[in-house]
């Protein structure tokens, strides 16, 4: 009795696999005869947070993480696309991404999620560095960036990181030291902020940009990320600017040896020779630096730091 | 006393035969699953989205408990006609209401229960090995106890929503007392709604039968602090108090309706 009802259960198995193994091949037959079109991803169909905050009742906050996922994947997957399509290559910001359809959706998404849940730290935080990175890394649209950073000190007004992040928006991507310089003392004097922000702000206000104030505030960004990503591009900015401290040096090099030589050398192999560096200088990830025919140094296009940031300038003399 | 502990404890027994507690697996699978893939998925608050995902799955689980095995508690034994061999006992009708109901509840306080156990239990996993820097910077630690103060909440809510059943269960059919209860649960969150009706409606009359409403409805969104828990805010003794007996003095509100109906009922 006990072995009928073995192969019966064995029977009723085997025959459940084959019949799925069948429909699965089926599927795949039609799939490859007849391909399903291309799933618009970047469709966002409610736009409004309010709303979705009321029709997901209880369970707001576990919208806002599946919102906050999608924000992440359509990031990251515009930016392999655009990564793809152009290596190496980076149109004038702003300029590129106002056009561009890339992106598009990156702001209601960051919006909807905060919407959801609006102490959600880091779609303000993550999402505002989305959405000012320079065009095709992110948006390039300081803009939205401000904006959704605004909603969350709107949220939570006593978050200073909110209003250093705002100044930082400011200062690294639209180089505009004036609104810096107000949001830095503004944070600074918010209870808990750090004591450098305070003289942040006045030197940015004085002098505009300066690669150490840079220096200065990507190191605070360094320590205080809890985010392996967010960790990440703090070390690649830090390295990039080592890269522009190097390359000032080895160009002022460059440029003695060529007041001593009558004309400005073109390879790496006359610099040696000279006796001006041991070998071929390698940036801080161990690519070869290029010189270029003019005796101008620069940095390789296949290191993993190019295309280096636009440096934020000091202020010219008032 | 001991009738209504019987009926209670019968209720429960009938529930783990009725494979009800398989659900504590799906849920330890979902969240097993979801500390593997979260971290694939998100790049940080690994540890919020799992407390939310927990919170959220612990509620949704208990509600549907609650609602589908809720409005059958009264009306499959009369479906069943095993009413007619329980009332000739020496059991009033009110014990076998209290009973039904005590038993349910005793089923989702063991389910609550197991399932805080579970989400404890991937929150150590999810934040063992991560640096103590990036600890601080969350908005509560892993293994938060306020975590607690949240899922009490949702016992106490899963409580009146099987209340809400288990009074439907008393005078309708299962569909229908699934749709009213479920009905009742949706409305429970948007009470706040109907207390701000002035804001979209110029009707005074309007607005006040929605104040009335907003009175005599089960205000379930007091009893959700899921999202204040997991970012950290503070969710005061005083408050989880009041909330609490607002939910225990409701959920006596409709035993004492429940009881009433099925005393009334004619089942000759």
């Amino acid at each position: 009795m006990a072995r009928r009802n073995f192969a019966g259960v064995l029977g009723v198995i085997t025959a459940a696999v084959a019949l799925l193994a069948g429909a699965v091949e089926v599927q795949a037959v039609r799939e490859h005869a007849f391909p399903l079109p291309e799933v618009d991803d970047d469709t966002v169909y409610v736009t409004s947070g309010p709303a979705l905050r009321r029709l997901s009742g209880a369970y707001s906050a576990l919208a806002a993480d599946l919102y906050w996922i999608r924000a992440l994947q359509y990031y990251g997957g515009a930016k392999r696309r655009l990564g793809a399509q152009a290596p190496g290559s980076e149109p004038p910001p702003l300029l590129a991404a106002v056009d561009s359809t890339e992106y598009s959706q990156l702001y209601p998404l960051l919006d909807i999620t905060t919407s959801l849940d609006p102490r959600f730290d880091i779609a303000y935080r993550f999402g505002a560095v989305f959405l000012a990175e320079p065009y095709p890394g992110g948006a390039g649209r300081v803009d939205l960036a401000v904006k959704l950073l605004e909603k969350g000190l709107r949220a939570r007004p006593d978050k200073w990181e909110y209003m250093e992040d705002i100044g930082f928006t400011y200062y690294w991507y639209a180089h505009d030291y004036h609104h810096a310089a107000e949001w830095f003392a503004k944070a600074g004097e918010m209870p808990g902020a750090p004591v450098w922000l305070k003289a942040l702000a006045a030197t940015t206000l004085a002098q505009g940009g300066d690669r150490r104030s840079s220096r200065t505030m990507w190191q605070a960004i360094l320590r205080t990320a809890d985010i392996d990503w967010l960790r990440q591009q703090a070390e690649r900015r830090l390295r990039q600017l080592q890269a522009l401290d190097e390359m000032d040096f080895i160009q002022s090099r460059l440029d003695a040896l060529a007041a001593r030589r009558g004309g400005p050398p073109s390879d790496w192999q006359t610099v040696v020779g000279a006796g001006v560096f041991p070998g071929p200088p390698l940036d801080p990830s161990g690519t070869r630096y290029e010189l270029t025919s003019e005796g101008h140094v620069q940095l390789s296009r296949s290191s993993p730091l190019f295309p280096l940031p636009t440096e934020p300038q000091r202020l010219g003399p008032q | 006393m001991k009738a209504t502990a019987a009926i209670a404890v019968n209720v429960f027994r009938e529930s783990v035969r009725d494979k009800v507690l398989y659900n504590l697996v799906l849920f330890a699978i979902l969240m097993i699953g979801a500390s593997y893939l979260i971290g694939q998925l998100t790049a940080g608050q690994d540890v919020k989205i799992i407390k939310d995902l927990g919170l959220s799955a612990t509620s949704t689980f208990g509600v549907f408990i609650a609602v589908f095995i809720g409005i059958g508690l009264v009306s499959k034994e009369v479906e069943r006609r095993s009413v007619y061999s329980l009332l000739p006992k020496p059991i009033h009708r009110y014990q076998l209401i209290i009973g039904k109901y005590a038993g349910l509840a005793l089923t989702l306080a063991v389910n609550v229960a197991v399932m805080a156990v579970a989400l404890y239990a991937v929150l150590v996993y999810a934040a063992w090995g991560i640096d103590p820097v990036v600890q601080r910077a969350w908005d509560a630690p892993a293994l938060d106890p306020a975590l607690l103060k949240a899922i009490g909440l949702i016992l106490i809510e899963l409580l009146v929503v099987t209340a809400i059943a288990l009074l439907f269960s008393t005078f309708s059919t299962p569909i229908l007392s699934a749709a009213f209860t479920l009905g009742l649960f949706i409305a429970g969150h948007f009470s706040t709604d109907l207390r701000n009706f002035d804001q979209v409606v110029d009707s005074p009359a309007a607005v006040q039968i929605a104040r009335g409403l907003y009175w005599v409805l089960p205000n379930l969104a007091q009893l959700d602090v899921k999202s204040q828990v997991v970012h950290g805010q503070p969710v005061s003794f005083g408050y989880l108090a009041l909330a609490t007996c607002y939910g225990v003095l409701y959920t006596a509100m409709l035993l004492v309706i429940a009881v009433y109906i099925f005393s009334r009922r004619d089942f000759k």
